[in-house]
């Protein structure tokens, strides 16, 4: 119980239920069909973001490889997908498509076992979470971080992208894995599987937040913020802070997986395009505008970053990228701590106005779980702060 | 002022001194004890010898000032007894601990009981005040104890005589970085004593401390003595003549003279070097 009270406040415990209610049981009964699948893949995005804001937020680590995590994760959904429905494909094939037309004539290795849905979802996730894991340790070990690290991340996901383009990786090149059919024995084209599997996510959007609220408001987590504020100190007091850093962004690589995963059988296509670096970055945009920091904030800011974007590449599709790269430079300059904390500033201002004492909205001695230095402008020293990266380049 | 009460008893154990490497003197079995052991410390930087030949015994209890010019090697000495710096040559031995404390990482050695207080008063700034003391809190530090741990009802009054003592009670819920100086410095060393380490390494504690908290600094560390062993480094030679029973002076990497400090004030050798300028 005090625990519950020590993850948040009363008030927000029921905000939060009641997010819940809504979010997972009241859309989907009202949401036209065709919506469901596009608030699903909002859903996923929310997860990515909590994701990002474990490890940028709390831990000061501007990661720009999680969108390879998230597309791994989907990649491992992906090869479910396409192994369950060996023997309907345009080939009539017992191998997937792409390797019929590549004249494969058997399954490569690492393919088999991927008819099972556990083990394909075992594998979603822990295939990046030791790759996040074995690239972290010497990332970690090595000292890396601030713009190194972001730089050092890019790099990881960019040569996965190249990596993953070619056809010999034997994970349908350019064209990635598509034209699914079935998950689970139930139709993907069925109105009902897109709502269970929109209530999936949901699930696992607030499972991935009661995840992360645990973790921040654990010792751990204040030792994971006292590393980004003071790394030499938290060691000269007794943490092995490459362990903890090591530990939020494993849990965070594979939290970003699972995003993927259920993002792919609701748009219904993984290819590499979804890990290049302009999405990470785009993932970074969403927990800034959102706040760092924060959890709320960042679920928050992937969706209204989400929604500007479905809403204006349909209206003016050429601005986009411009909205997108201005909207991060003003957070930038304007809003180091996001909405929430332009939402927190306000609130303080209308009280005080009022001549209401502000009082702190948390009631035990760690409920207040506000992140490090509020002063630090998003744009500062490497050190717990975060490097300046030009807002997301243009597409190839 | 209250009077400092001795924070934590660090038990005297039977005295098993590590084996010296080479056939520098062995103290005398009459000695206490040893707390800390330097063997034969070097530290070469590009070709630039910080540290030659370093040999400093401390004993249990003691408390020291380590005193000397500029660019003498103290905090480099500092940084090789906490794992900072690695030395070229040379081991440090803890207790009757045979470990060569060279040989392990800033946080296998802090566990081990060093605790050290930095030059310019570190404190993690996001957190209270309350929980940068938890953090320091002496315990298992391991990722996944942490991620489960609790407070202990003994580890409150813990940190709560801790608090008393630093006068910072009533700055409990505040965040760190919003302290005055003066009381980050106090926050560093309570945090210290949250450790409780058996040596504490202290760099100059009472840098930018108004009078007043300069005798409480040096009270503060009178009343740690004996329970701990401390080593302070510092500057303003008044509080070292106030505190200080046994100087060791460093120059140019070396050790320069070492006895009680009214000896020291007349060696010739220090007088020219430090104390006359």
């Amino acid at each position: 119980m005090e625990r519950l009270r020590q993850m948040q406040s009363p008030r927000a415990w029921m905000m939060l239920g009641a997010a819940a209610l809504i979010i997972g049981v009241f859309v989907p009964l009202v949401a036209p069909e065709y919506m469901v699948p596009l608030l699903g893949k909002f859903l996923c995005f929310g997860i990515a973001a909590l994701a990002m804001d474990l490890v940028w937020g709390y831990a000061g680590i501007l990661s720009l490889g999680h969108a390879l995590f998230f597309a791994l994760g989907g990649y491992g959904m992906g090869m479910y997908l396409m192994r369950v429905m060996a023997g309907e494909g345009v080939y009539r094939s017992n191998l997937p498509d792409f390797m019929v037309f590549l004249d494969w004539k058997r399954l490569p290795w690492y393919w088999h076992g991927f008819q099972s849905f556990p083990f394909a979802m075992v594998m979603s996730l822990a295939a990046p979470g030791l790759l996040a894991l074995v690239f972290g340790y010497f990332m970690f070990r090595s000292r890396i971080r601030g713009v190194y690290l972001s730089i050092v991340t890019q790099a990881l996901t960019y040569a996965a992208t190249l990596f993953f383009f070619q056809n010999a990786a034997g994970f349908g090149g350019n064209n990635g894995l598509t034209d699914f059919k079935r998950i689970l024995g139930a139709s993907l084209h069925d109105p009902g599987t897109r709502k269970a599997l929109y209530v999936a996510s949901a699930i696992a959007l607030f499972g991935t937040y009661l995840v992360c609220r645990f973790v921040v408001t654990s010792r751990l987590g204040r030792v994971v913020t006292a590393v980004r504020d003071a790394e030499l100190k938290s060691r000269f007091c007794g943490y092995e802070s490459t362990h903890f850093k090591l530990f939020i962004w494993t849990l965070s690589a594979m939290l970003c997986a699972l995003a993927g995963a259920l993002y792919v059988p609701q748009v219904g296509i993984i290819n590499p395009s979804e890990m290049q670096p302009s999405n990470s970055i785009e993932m970074a945009i969403w927990v800034a505008v959102g706040g760092r920091g924060t959890l709320g904030g960042a679920v928050l800011g992937a969706w209204l970053v989400n929604g500007g974007k479905s809403w204006l590449t349909a209206a003016l599709p050429s601005a986009w990228l411009y909205v997108l790269g201005a909207l991060f430079v003003s957070v930038t300059l304007f809003l180091p701590d996001g909405l929430v904390g332009l939402g927190a500033k306000l609130t303080a201002r209308i009280r005080s106005k009022l001549g209401t004492r502000a009082d702190s909205p948390g009631s035990g001695p760690q409920t207040d779980s506000k992140p490090g230095p509020t002063t630090t402008p998003i744009l500062s020293t490497p050190v717990g702060g975060v490097p300046p990266i030009h807002p997301a380049p243009p597409p190839s | 002022m209250s009077a400092i009460p001795v924070v934590s008893e660090v038990p005297i154990d039977t005295d098993h001194r590590p084996t010296p490497v080479s056939s520098a003197p062995i103290p005398e079995a009459a000695r206490p004890p040893l707390a800390l052991w330097v063997e034969g410390l070097s530290v070469t930087f590009d070709g630039f010898k910080a540290l030659t030949d370093i040999t400093l015994t401390l004993e249990k209890g003691e408390l020291r000032c380590l005193i000397g010019p500029n660019g003498a090697g103290k905090t480099t000495l500092m940084d090789c007894i906490t794992g900072k710096t690695r030395p070229t040559e040379g081991a440090v031995y803890l207790e009757n601990r045979l470990t060569d404390l060279t040989k392990l990482s800033e946080c296998r050695i802090a566990q081990l009981g060093i605790g050290r207080k930095f030059q310019r008063p570190t404190v993690f700034q996001g957190h209270t005040v309350y929980e940068n003391c938890e953090l320091a809190l002496k315990g298992n530090k391991g990722v996944f104890h942490t991620l489960f741990a609790r407070l202990k009802p003994a580890d409150r009054t813990r940190i709560d005589e801790i608090l008393e003592l630093i006068g910072l009670k009533d700055h409990a819920k505040r965040q760190a970085g919003l302290l005055a100086h003066g009381q980050k410095q106090w926050l560093e060393i309570g945090m210290l004593l949250a450790q409780s380490p058996t040596v504490l390494l202290i760099d100059e504690p009472i840098a930018g401390m108004t009078h007043a908290e300069t005798e409480r600094t040096a009270e503060l560390l009178r009343g740690l003595a004996g329970a701990h062993t401390v080593v302070v480094v510092e500057h303003d030679m008044e509080f070292v003549r106030s505190i200080a029973r046994r100087v060791t002076v460093l120059h140019q990497g070396k050790v320069l003279a070492e006895g009680p400090m009214a000896q020291i004030q007349k060696d010739p050798r220090v007088v020219e070097v430090y104390l006359g300028e």
